[in-house]
């Protein structure tokens, strides 16, 4: 089984044309994601990569019965590609792109409120259920079909993790990036109680950065409700304050969203806490020990 | 990015935030014409990226003109060390001369977005004049707060229930709330992720006004603010951040010695972390970007070793889409044109590693490789203690 996404997904791409949306869109059809339509305003009618394109994610809706979106659009751009995604009925939007003012995010925050949809990111790598479909740029032959679920603020720290993992002989049920911006969709509550409904998901790795109070939370969380193994590592924990360290969401304000305080809060909810990214594997191993 | 103090009460005054009577100068010939303008007694205001500037000698008042020449002569040129600048200070090039106002109340007013509300929110505190951080920590009863509904804006009764809050009644009252709601206008308007007025007062007269003011701004927001961005002043910056700037790589200078380039944000931290867990300390954070070309490769190389106190540096890269190949010919391109200068150790994990470690290993360059990130590492601080001792 999986989260969110499997050999049934069917995805529209939009900004399929741009050299970025171009690429991504063959590295996902070469995985085997079911990508049924494009998105570009003003090339509707034409065939790219053998996918037909849409003037708007509405006909692709209609016409190809998309019911996934992963957004390839410039950042100025994609706040409205989220939205319109969202009022075509699309039930899973995914947006890669990086960059996007934080106040637009506001707004499409507000403006998903109450629709029936879920957006991962923006500026993540991604979701992937290995074997079945992925949604993203994650590089999808490292990751193996499995157990262990994995939810993350990082991109290639995530690739580490899942090598390790893989590595040590464990597949991974669905990967989530959840984006390293300020302002994102899905939480890291929201993907774990998903993995705790999910029957073949049986630990989650919970990749987390400095900055904000998401892993606080998701701490909470795990101790008041969550049933299975947790493994976490905070990146940052030698990141200086006040800078903001490559996501816009890695900076330490005001003296919050420490590395260490994060720590201490997943360490008090009994999550197994990696203090080094060496050690995420084998602590995953402890992890599934330790439960029997 | 951050501004200056001069250019926050410039962009405030635009949208109507009361602002003292004043402007920036860079000699003191122009510090006496503009204190002779003002008239009377004049504040003397070192505009550097750093706060703790008063208790640093940073700010003086001088009763006229002559006097003002006189000081600004002696403060043009200083280097100030605030607790925020660290020991090495900063050099002062300009001064904001303003009016020297009678405080009567000093109040305090931020705007800054909530993440986990995902909203602005605008703070109000009869505790002015002190870090609000300070406050919240032992007085977070005197902290008031209006969040900003996206819908709707900011709107006007929230701005009169702030005003009440921090005990303003009548004209003053009256002044309070067009400043509020004028300062939420900039704040939005412009994509500042903060905008602090601390000290807001309250003068002998009951008037309203930013004795003190900093914004600071979205960077993903300010390529549609080239009048924002054009307010960038690199002397606040280290050199070789703004040379990395030059090839958009994030780069921030720190205090160890290992340096390390990454490719990817939390993978960059991630390394920093593991060299002080293998007892090094990091000389730097630096991400080349999750999917890095050739180029980025070889920019990010060249300011790497720029870095004199670079003692040795670590270079891991986990190949995705990236090929490590295509890496490793621009560590090797970076490496002939400004060689060697530290031990290097190389860690290419991922997508065709194997020909990159190739390429590295037949560059007759010598580099030391590593499979894992913690051998990496530890292999970077034997490095560094090897060079040390």
């Amino acid at each position: 089984m999986s989260i969110l996404i499997d050999e049934n997904t069917r995805v529209v791409v939009q900004g399929i044309t741009g050299s970025e949306g171009t690429f991504h869109t063959q590295k996902m059809q070469e995985y085997g994601t079911k990508v049924v339509a494009g998105v570009t305003p003003g090339k509707g009618g034409q065939i790219h990569l053998g996918v037909p394109v849409f003037n708007t994610v509405e006909e692709a809706v209609r016409q190809e019965g998309a019911n996934a979106a992963a957004i390839f659009v410039p950042p100025f751009f994609a706040a409205d590609a989220i939205m319109e995604a969202a009022d075509a009925g699309v039930s899973l939007i995914v947006c890669i792109t990086e960059g996007i003012p934080t106040f637009d995010m506001i707004k499409v925050k507000a403006f998903l409120k109450n629709k029936p949809c879920r957006l991962i990111g923006p500026n993540t790598p991604g979701i992937i259920s290995p074997g079945k479909c992925k949604i993203g740029i994650m590089p999808g032959h490292i990751h193996k079909p499995g157990t262990i679920g994995i939810i993350s603020r990082s991109g290639t720290l995530t690739y580490e993790a899942v090598d390790q993992v893989s590595k040590l002989g464990y597949g991974q049920s669905t990967a989530v990036g959840i984006g390293g911006d300020p302002i994102v969709g899905l939480s890291f509550i929201d993907l774990l109680k998903l993995f705790k409904e999910d029957p073949e998901t049986e630990a989650v790795i919970l990749i987390g950065e400095i900055g904000g109070t998401a892993e606080e939370e998701a701490a909470a969380y795990i101790k008041a409700e969550f049933n299975k193994p947790v493994v976490s590592f905070i990146a940052g924990q030698t990141a200086p304050p006040g800078r903001r360290m490559g996501h816009a969401g890695a900076i330490i304000a005001g003296g919050k969203g420490t590395a260490k305080e994060k720590m201490e809060a997943l360490e008090a909810a009994g999550v197994f806490v990696a203090k080094s990214p060496a050690e995420i594997g084998n602590k995953v191993k402890e992890a599934l020990q330790a439960r029997g | 990015m951050k501004i200056h103090e001069y250019q926050a009460k410039q962009i405030l005054a635009k949208y109507g935030v009361q602002v003292p009577k004043g402007d920036v100068v860079e000699t003191p010939e122009r510090a006496r014409e503009i204190a002779a303008e003002i008239g009377g007694k004049v504040v003397l205001k070192a505009q550097i990226h750093a706060g703790g500037r008063g208790k640093a000698g940073g700010i003086r008042i001088a009763s006229n003109p002559e006097e003002a020449e006189k000081i600004a002569r002696e403060m043009l040129g200083m280097k100030l060390v605030t607790y925020q600048t660290g020991p090495e200070g900063r050099i002062v090039r300009k001064l904001l001369v303003e009016e020297a106002l009678e405080v009567e109340k000093e109040l305090y007013l931020g705007i800054v977005i909530d993440r986990a509300k995902e909203a602005a929110v605008v703070m109000a505190s009869p505790e002015g004049g002190v870090e609000i951080e300070k406050v919240a920590a032992e007085k977070p009863e005197l902290i008031f707060k209006e969040y900003v509904n996206p819908a709707t804006g900011f709107l006007p009764f929230q701005a009169r229930k702030l005003a009440y809050k921090l005990g303003l009644a009548g004209e003053t009252h009256k002044q309070a709330v067009k400043f509020i709601s004028s300062l939420y206008r900039a704040f939005e308007a412009t994509d500042a992720s903060l905008a602090e007025i601390n000290p807001l007062i309250v003068t002998a007269k009951g008037d309203v006004l930013a004795l003190d003011a900093k914004m600071n701004f979205d960077d993903n927001a300010l390529p549609r603010h080239p009048e924002i961005q054009a307010m960038r002043d690199i002397y606040e910056e280290s050199p070789l951040e703004v040379e990395a700037s030059k090839y958009n790589l994030n780069y921030i200078k720190l205090d160890g010695n290992v340096g390390c380039m990454v490719n990817g944000a939390g993978l960059a931290m991630a390394t920093m972390d593991i060299i002080m867990h293998s007892g090094g300390m990091p000389a730097n954070f630096l991400d080349v970007g999750g999917g890095v070309s050739e180029e980025a490769v070889t920019n990010a190389f060249k300011i790497l070793v720029a870095d004199k106190d670079v003692k040795a540096a670590l270079i891991n890269i986990f190949g995705g889409i990236v090929r490590c190949d295509l890496v490793a010919r621009g560590i090797v391109k970076a490496a002939r044109e400004v060689g060697l200068k530290v031990p290097m150790v190389v860690r290419l994990q991922g997508t065709n590693m194997e020909e990159g470690r190739k390429i590295l290993a037949e560059s007759g360059l010598e580099f030391y490789s590593a499979e894992t990130m913690k051998e990496a590492a530890e292999k970077v601080v034997s490095l560094v203690k090897g060079v040390s001792s």
